[in-house]
C-alpha cells in the first residue's frame, strides 16, 4: 500500500526523425539534381516562344482541316492497309514466339545450368530489346526492300527480347519440386521440360504472348513511316500530301483497331488463364 | 541390394553434413531413419539417387556404384528407384492420371510423352494403382484440387508406377495430420510388402516410426548412432539420438 509508485524513468528528451541526417542530405541532393536536370533539358530543347504561343491556334487550324473526315477513303485504301498492319503484328508475334521459346529456355539457369549459354541467350535478348522496332524496320527495309516482310521481321526481332526475357524469368520462378520428382523418376531433359516446367509456365507464356501481340498491333501501325508496310505507309503519304481529312480517317482507324485489340486480349486472357 | 559405403557429403567444404555413413538395406520392409532436424536425414535419402551429389563414398545399388555413373546411366538407374516427397511434388496443373503417368517418363520417349501417347499397359497400371491407393475415379481431377492426404497417395502411386526395386521417402508424412499420416505409412508398408521391395523412409515422428518400421536407424550429427529393431529403441537411445531428456514423457 505504501509501496512507492514504480520508479519512473527520468523523462529524457528523445528525438525521433524519420530520416537520419545523411538520408535527409541525400534526399535534398537528389531533388536538387532532378530540378537541375529539368532546367537543363528545357534549355537544350530550345523552346521557341513564338511557336509555343502559336500552338493552340495551329492546333485548331489542324483540326479544322481534318474535318470532315474522309470516310469514303476507307474502302479505297485504308482497309487493305489496316489488314496488312494486323497481319504484320500477328505474324511477327507468332514468329517471335517460336524464336523466343528456345532462347528463353537457354536463358533460364535452372533448365540449362551452363552459364556461358545463359549469357549468350541474355545477349541475344538484350540486343533484340535495345533496338527499337523502327530501327529494326529500317534495317530490314534496307535488306528486303520496303513492304510488309520488312515490317513483320522488325516486329518479330523486337519481340524476341521481350517475350524471351519474360518467359525465361517465368521458367526460373517455376517450382523446383515437381521437376525434382521427374528427375528422380529418370525422366529425360525434354520430358522434364514438357511435364515439369511447361504446365507451370503455360499461363504466363500465353499471357506474355497476348500482351506482346497487343503492343505489336500498335507498333506495326507506325512501321509504315519508314516504309515497312501497313497503315503507316498510307498515313505517311497522306501527311506528305497534306490530305488532312484522310489523316483524320487513318488516325480514327488506328485508334479503333487498338481498342478492338485491347478488348480481344482482355477477353481471351480471361478465358485462357 | 543397396549398400552405402563411407558416404560423406559437405555442402560447404570442411563442414560435413554426412560423415562416413555405412548402411546396407536389403530384402523388404520399412527402414525408418530418425534424428533431429538438420542432422542430414534428407541429405542421406537424396544422396542415394543423387538428387544431391555425395562428396565421397560409394552407393552400391544392385551391384553397381551409382556415384560412378554418367548422366545417361544414372537416369536409367533412377528409373528403378521410386521416391516420395514431403511436399508431394506433384505437377499441380496436370491431372491425377498425368501425374501417375509421369512416373513412366523414364521409359517413354519425350515426343510420345508430350502427345500423351503412353503404352496401354501403363494406363491400365495407373488405373489399378488408383484403386490401390483409394483414389478410384480421380483420374481426371487436377492435382491442385486434392487434399494433402490425396496428393500424397498420388505421390506414392506415381513412385510405384516406376515399378521400383527400392522406394525412398523423404518425410512423407510431415505435412499431414496424424490420422492421414498413419494411413499413408500403412500404404507405404503395403507397397513394400506386396512388391517385395525395401522402403527407406526418413521421418520426424518417433512413435510413427516405432509403429511401422521393421528397422530403425538413428542419426545424430551426420553419423549413424543407432541401428536396430524398434523394440530396442529405449529412452537411453533416444537421448543419445536427440540429446536432452526433458522432451521424453
Amino acid at each position: 500500500m505504501d509501496a512507492a509508485p514504480a520508479a519512473r524513468l527520468p523523462v529524457v528528451e528523445r528525438a525521433w526523425h524519420r530520416f537520419s541526417f545523411a538520408q535527409r542530405l541525400t534526399r535534398f541532393v537528389v531533388y536538387l539534381v532532378i530540378v537541375a536536370a529539368i532546367v537543363l533539358s528545357l534549355q537544350t530543347i530550345e523552346v521557341i516562344p513564338e511557336f509555343l504561343y502559336d500552338a493552340p491556334e495551329q492546333m485548331a487550324d489542324l483540326f479544322a482541316r481534318m474535318w470532315p473526315v474522309d470516310w469514303a477513303y476507307y474502302p479505297e485504301s485504308v482497309h487493305a492497309a489496316l489488314m496488312e498492319t494486323i497481319h504484320i503484328a500477328s505474324l511477327g508475334t507468332l514468329l517471335a514466339l517460336m524464336l523466343a521459346l528456345p532462347v528463353g529456355i537457354l536463358a533460364a539457369h535452372n533448365l540449362v545450368p551452363f552459364t556461358p549459354l545463359n549469357l549468350l541467350a541474355r545477349l541475344i535478348l538484350v540486343s533484340s530489346r535495345s533496338v527499337n522496332s523502327l530501327v529494326w524496320a529500317l534495317l530490314f527495309v534496307g535488306i528486303f526492300g520496303p513492304g510488309a516482310l520488312a515490317g513483320t521481321l522488325a516486329i518479330a526481332f523486337r519481340s524476341i527480347g521481350f517475350v524471351g526475357k519474360l518467359f525465361g524469368e517465368a521458367l526460373e520462378e517455376a517450382q523446383p519440386g515437381p521437376v525434382e520428382a521427374l528427375t528422380a523418376a529418370g525422366a529425360p531433359w525434354v520430358s522434364r521440360i514438357t511435364f515439369g516446367f511447361w504446365p507451370q509456365v503455360k499461363p504466363a507464356f500465353w499471357s506474355i504472348a497476348l500482351f506482346r501481340w497487343d503492343i505489336n498491333v500498335r507498333e506495326s501501325a507506325v512501321l509504315g513511316l519508314v516504309g515497312a508496310g501497313g497503315i503507316g505507309m498510307t498515313l505517311d503519304s497522306a501527311l506528305n500530301l497534306f490530305q488532312w481529312e484522310r489523316v483524320a480517317l487513318i488516325l480514327v482507324a488506328i485508334v479503333a483497331v487498338v481498342v478492338i485489340a485491347e478488348v480481344v486480349v482482355t477477353q481471351v486472357r480471361k478465358r485462357v488463364i | 541390394m543397396l549398400e552405402l559405403r563411407r558416404l560423406s557429403k559437405s555442402y560447404v567444404a570442411g563442414k560435413p553434413v554426412l560423415r562416413d555413413i555405412d548402411l546396407a538395406v536389403a530384402g523388404q520392409g520399412i527402414t525408418a531413419i530418425i534424428g533431429p532436424s538438420g542432422t542430414g536425414k534428407s541429405t542421406l535419402i537424396r544422396c542415394i539417387n543423387r538428387l544431391v551429389e555425395p562428396t565421397a563414398g560409394e552407393i552400391v545399388f544392385e551391384g553397381r556404384d551409382l556415384v560412378q555413373l554418367d548422366a545417361r546411366a544414372l537416369r536409367r538407374a533412377r528409373r528403378h528407384i521410386g521416391m516420395v516427397f514431403q511436399e508431394y511434388n506433384l505437377v499441380e496443373r496436370l491431372t491425377v492420371m498425368e501425374n501417375l503417368l509421369s512416373g513412366r517418363l523414364g521409359y517413354v520417349s519425350p515426343w510420345r510423352a508430350w502427345r500423351r501417347k503412353f503404352p496401354p499397359e501403363d494406363i491400365a497400371r495407373a488405373f489399378e494403382l488408383l484403386a490401390v491407393v483409394g483414389l478410384e475415379g480421380f483420374e481426371l481431377r487436377r492435382a491442385d484440387a486434392l487434399s494433402g492426404g490425396q496428393r500424397q497417395r498420388v505421390g506414392i502411386a506415381r513412385a510405384v508406377m516406376q515399378e521400383p526395386r527400392l522406394l525412398l521417402a523423404d518425410e512423407p508424412t510431415s505435412s499431414l495430420d496424424p490420422k492421414t499420416s498413419v494411413e499413408i505409412m500403412g500404404l507405404m508398408a503395403d507397397v513394400g510388402r506386396t512388391r517385395n521391395i525395401p522402403v527407406l523412409v526418413n521421418m520426424h515422428d518417433v512413435e510413427l516410426a516405432r509403429r511401422f518400421a521393421d528397422r530403425i536407424v538413428g542419426m545424430s550429427g551426420g553419423r549413424i548412432v543407432y541401428d536396430g529393431p524398434p523394440d530396442a529403441l529405449t529412452d537411453d537411445v533416444l537421448k543419445q539420438i536427440y540429446g536432452g531428456e526433458g522432451w521424453l514423457h
